[in-house]
């Protein structure tokens, strides 16, 4: 379970993942902002179909690859948040 | 016959057309040796584009055309086959394919030369010409820009690595041994040749050469001569994407994990098998033209491979008169010829020995003086 | 032309940021680029933006980030955050995406100093969700102020301990901490003791870390000779192996780590030469003592070359500065050797205490090269050590080869992940060095590009590898 340890003051952005609000901070990355809100499933890989999430955070291992505004294949560790952002599930790609 | 020597007969070059020789002969039941040089040799065979392509080959040789429609006809066969043996699926489809015309031109040019080949073809090769409002139809996506294309129900495409892949295995699977290590030398002994290597020697009946480049200098040992020269093609490989492209292109296809393969470069740079930045750029802006699409598509590796060529563009098959029993092999279409490579040639050089006479006419003596 | 600058350094970590800053006092024409939102690399991490929360749990080095980062936002010097450099060529000229656009800039000469990545860790099940890197966790509290609750801890290497502290520190429950350091390793360390030459400090704070999580009551588990992480699709549990038996820890997160290593592939697209490190198991980009490259243009220090650590990052940079602008004709080789006395001298002393730690926490090999065919060693493709091990039989001598056959290496992040496990798999199935197996060969883009911006850059005439 993740959990913020410390309240920042900082402003609130809305952010949509597969149809769901989550309300994410300001300067926050996509993947931090999914994780705090208990999504760890972000993709299925195309090799086998397995789940996949953020793993190294830092945009080395491209494990965290989710749809953003329609476009596939974005690293949610590399991009921040922004308001209206509608996020899905990278999953199924060939079906 | 095997107490004379080790092998039957030895395959030098482990790539595309070495290893569906190698392959057909093992199939022979001959006792064969592939020999390949390793992780850095320059390998066209992991270059390859994968198409299995028929329309277009051979404008102005209507024997390269039909040598080209015979391997095409014969791929389903030999890739069940491959299949049945190795269990590996190599992707192979043949659904046909496309060449795009970008303009008028282009487009009334190709009616000439596909036009003459099918009339000088023996084979009975087929195609359609599409005006731009007929390829939507096929090929939703298609750009405004383009202006029509050629398409031949003939053409297909494979994942080259997995070919390769499960000729190697096949290969070895029916008993045929693959050693690693660089040719220095072919004595030819009377009725058998012996293949020098840094710490061995093996003796065989025949020798056969697919080495690509390497053909040049190991030729004139078994009494034959060829002249080859390096073309280079880059290819870009984009992330994997939704399906939407069914069939191959000319310097389009996408690959059944979902990935685009991109390519159709041409240049002159000697053995420089690195990638440049102008090239990767002209793809991509030919890419885009085509698919418009794909302008939001990421490129995640490019790499660039060397084609072997001969002056004319034609494949080489050379059998030896001074040295009976070796062969000279070299052409820069491994992947559509790799089912007539493994059925016929591979039969030829087991059961006759001598290459049929309808092959004369690629034997490297054309370009004597 | 004001696209072309003296020297464009990659990366804003301590090693990028004090090259900026040495260089930038000579006058030199710099631009800094760098793909995190502000300065700091990965130790230093959003140190400018971080604000309430109470840095001093981070420890004293991340304060003195604090004021490098400050120094370099003073220097006069063009400075580009989120700028990903996806080309690079051997004459200077660099290609970057910023905000989904291709710019193209150039220099007489580039300093890569793009830092480390963790080293691939693979185990059974380290696929799953909720198995991420110590490092990924240092990032979720450095940047977001968050704390994975109840995590095991896995491996070696100092950087395992000190986030295990900082969480300590910030009150975020550990589920375990177990070490994956091998007895062995303390005896070949014993007499490196020497090499400290006194200088104590980075053990003293290794042990009290080490201490403050056993005081705790933390579980500290140490010296386990295997590892596997269970689940379906999720974590559910880690087991471990110690003195032949198999203990079961229940967990929903696993952060693994055993060190760093440089991340290479942006030296090797252009050409570098590379080198094995045997001491550190990893490849080093080969550079002289000014940390020049094997191309004439081309410089690469701090971690970007070769593990150091962040102090002697910085002395890298100014390092590798000095000898940039000398080349430059900005200041005399002469000033250069003399600017340079002092640091070599320290940078001497950083490295030689780096042998204790490199020798004590060198990850045993059956973790870096897992004994079970199952585990999954290419991520991207999901290719096993068994498929690996099945191309070495099937004729392969070397990661490329291998890459045909399986299609390890060929996803997005092109090897960055598996590239060392695959040469060390080859290696010893093969029964020979590293060095002579080598790695994948590495091309352009260095991240991925779109078409379209492919399209529309300005091309380079020059080429690549």
């Amino acid at each position: 379970m993740i959990k913020r340890i410390d309240s920042q003051k900082t402003e609130m952005i809305k952010i949509y993942f597969e149809g769901e609000l989550i309300n994410a901070h300001k300067g926050q990355t996509v993947a931090s902002a999914l994780l705090e809100a208990g999504v760890t499933h972000f993709q299925n890989t195309t090799s086998r179909g397995s789940q996949r999430g953020p793993f190294c955070m830092m945009g080395v291992c491209f494990d965290c690859l989710v749809e953003i505004d329609e476009q596939p294949n974005q690293q949610a560790c590399m991009v921040n948040v922004y308001q209206e952002m509608k996020i899905r599930r990278q999953t199924n790609i060939f079906k | 016959m095997h107490k004379m020597y080790d092998f039957d007969s030895i395959v030098i070059g482990g790539g595309m057309i070495g290893s569906s020789i190698a392959f057909g002969l093992a199939k022979q039941d001959e006792k064969v040796a592939m020999i390949d040089e390793g992780d850095n040799a320059l390998n066209a065979a992991r270059g390859n584009f994968g198409l299995i392509w028929a329309q277009g080959k051979g404008e102005n040789h209507p024997s390269y055309a039909d040598w080209t429609l015979q391997s095409v006809k014969k791929w389903p066969e030999f890739n069940n086959e491959l299949k049945a043996l190795t269990k590996i699926d190599t992707g192979f489809e043949q659904k046909g394919g496309f060449d795009f015309c970008l303009n008028q031109e282009e487009f009334e040019e190709r009616i000439i030369s596909l036009k003459h080949i099918a009339e000088n073809s023996n084979e009975q090769f087929s195609y359609k010409m599409l005006d731009h409002e007929e390829l939507e139809k096929k090929l939703p996506k298609i750009g405004p820009e383009v202006f029509g294309a050629s398409y031949s129900s003939w053409d297909g495409h494979v994942n080259p690595l997995l070919l390769l892949r499960s000729l190697h295995q096949g290969f070895q699977e029916l008993g045929g041994k693959l050693l690693i290590h660089s040719v220095n030398d072919i004595k030819y002994n009377d009725s058998y040749f012996s293949v020098e290597t840094k710490n061995s020697v093996i003796n065989s009946n025949k020798v056969i050469l697919a080495a690509g480049f390497s053909n040049q200098n190991l030729a004139p040992k078994i009494g034959l001569k060829m002249s080859l020269f390096p073309q280079r093609g880059q290819i870009l490989v984009t992330e994997k994407i939704k399906p939407f492209l069914d069939y191959p292109t000319g310097l389009i296809r996408q690959t059944n994990e979902g990935g685009l393969l991109l390519g159709d470069s041409h240049e002159d740079v000697g053995f420089d098998d690195s990638t440049s930045l102008q090239t990767m750029q002209q793809i991509a802006q030919r890419v885009t033209t085509i698919f418009p699409f794909l302008k939001d598509v990421k490129m995640i590796r490019a790499w660039g491979s060397l084609r072997i060529l001969t002056e004319d563009r034609l494949p080489i098959y050379d059998y030896s008169k001074t040295c009976p029993g070796a062969y000279t092999i070299s052409s820069h279409s491994g992947v559509t010829l790799s089912a007539i490579h493994a059925l016929d040639i591979a039969s030829y050089i087991a059961k006759d020995g001598k290459l049929p006479i309808s092959l004369k006419c690629f034997s490297a003596e054309r370009f004597n003086d | 032309m004001n696209n072309h600058y003296d020297i464009i350094i990659i990366g804003a970590g301590p090693a990028g940021m004090s090259a900026s800053c040495l260089a930038s006092k000579y006058k030199a024409k710099i631009l800094v680029l760098d793909v995190a939102a502000s300065p700091g690399g990965q130790i230093f991490r959003a140190v400018e933006t971080n604000q309430s929360i109470d840095k001093q749990k981070f420890g004293a080095n991340y304060l003195n980030g604090i004021k490098l980062v400050n120094k370099f936002r003073k220097c006069s010097i063009n400075y580009h955050s989120r700028a990903k450099v996806w080309h690079l060529s051997e004459n200077g000229e660099v290609h970057y995406l910023k905000d989904n656009k291709t710019h193209f800039v150039k220099a007489k000469h580039i300093l890569i100093t793009s830092g480390a990545q963790e080293r691939p860790f693979p185990v059974a099940g380290w696929t799953l969700n909720g198995v991420m890197t110590a490092g990924a966790a240092q990032i979720l509290l450095k940047e977001s102020n968050l704390g994975i609750q109840n995590a095991v801890f896995v491996g070696t290497g100092p950087l395992l301990y000190l986030i295990a502290h900082q969480y300590l520190m910030m009150g975020i429950p550990i589920k375990a901490v177990v070490d994956t350091t091998p007895l062995s390793n303390y005896f070949r360390a014993i007499p490196k003791i020497v090499n400290l030459r006194g200088n104590f400090n980075e053990i003293y704070k290794g042990i009290r870390w080490i201490g403050d999580i056993k005081k705790s009551n933390t579980l500290f588990i140490k010296r386990i000779s295997d590892l596997r992480i269970l689940g379906d699709e999720e974590v559910h549990a880690i087991e471990y192996q110690k003195n032949g038996q198999w203990n079961k820890i229940e967990c929903e997160n696993v952060l693994l780590h055993q060190g760093l290593v440089p991340e290479i592939n942006i030296s090797l697209s252009v050409g570098c030469r590379k080198i094995w490190n045997q001491q550190q198991s990893c490849w080093n980009i080969d550079v002289d003592k000014w940390f020049q490259s094997s191309l004439p243009s081309i410089s690469v220090a701090g971690d970007a070359s070769s593990i150091s650590g962040a102090i002697a990052a910085e002395a890298s940079g100014k390092i590798a500065a000095l000898n940039i602008l000398a080349k430059l004709n900005i200041i005399t080789a002469n000033q250069r050797d003399q600017l340079a006395i002092p640091i070599h001298k320290s940078l001497k002393t950083e490295m030689s205490t780096r042998i204790f730690l490199e020798t004590l926490f060198n990850p045993i090999s059956h973790f870096r090269i897992p004994n079970n065919n199952d585990t999954i060693v290419c991520r991207c493709e999901e290719v096993s050590a068994g498929e690996i091990r099945e191309s070495v039989d099937l004729g392969s001598k070397g990661p490329n080869q291998t890459k045909s056959f399986t299609r390890c290496g060929m996803g997005p992040c092109q090897g960055r992940l598996c590239g060392l496990t695959v040469s060390e798999i080859i290696a010893d199935q093969l029964n020979r060095s590293v060095e002579e197996v080598g790695h994948y060969r590495i091309r352009p883009p260095i991240t991925p590009i779109t078409l379209g911006n492919l399209s529309t850059t300005k091309p380079a005439v020059t080429r690549s590898n």
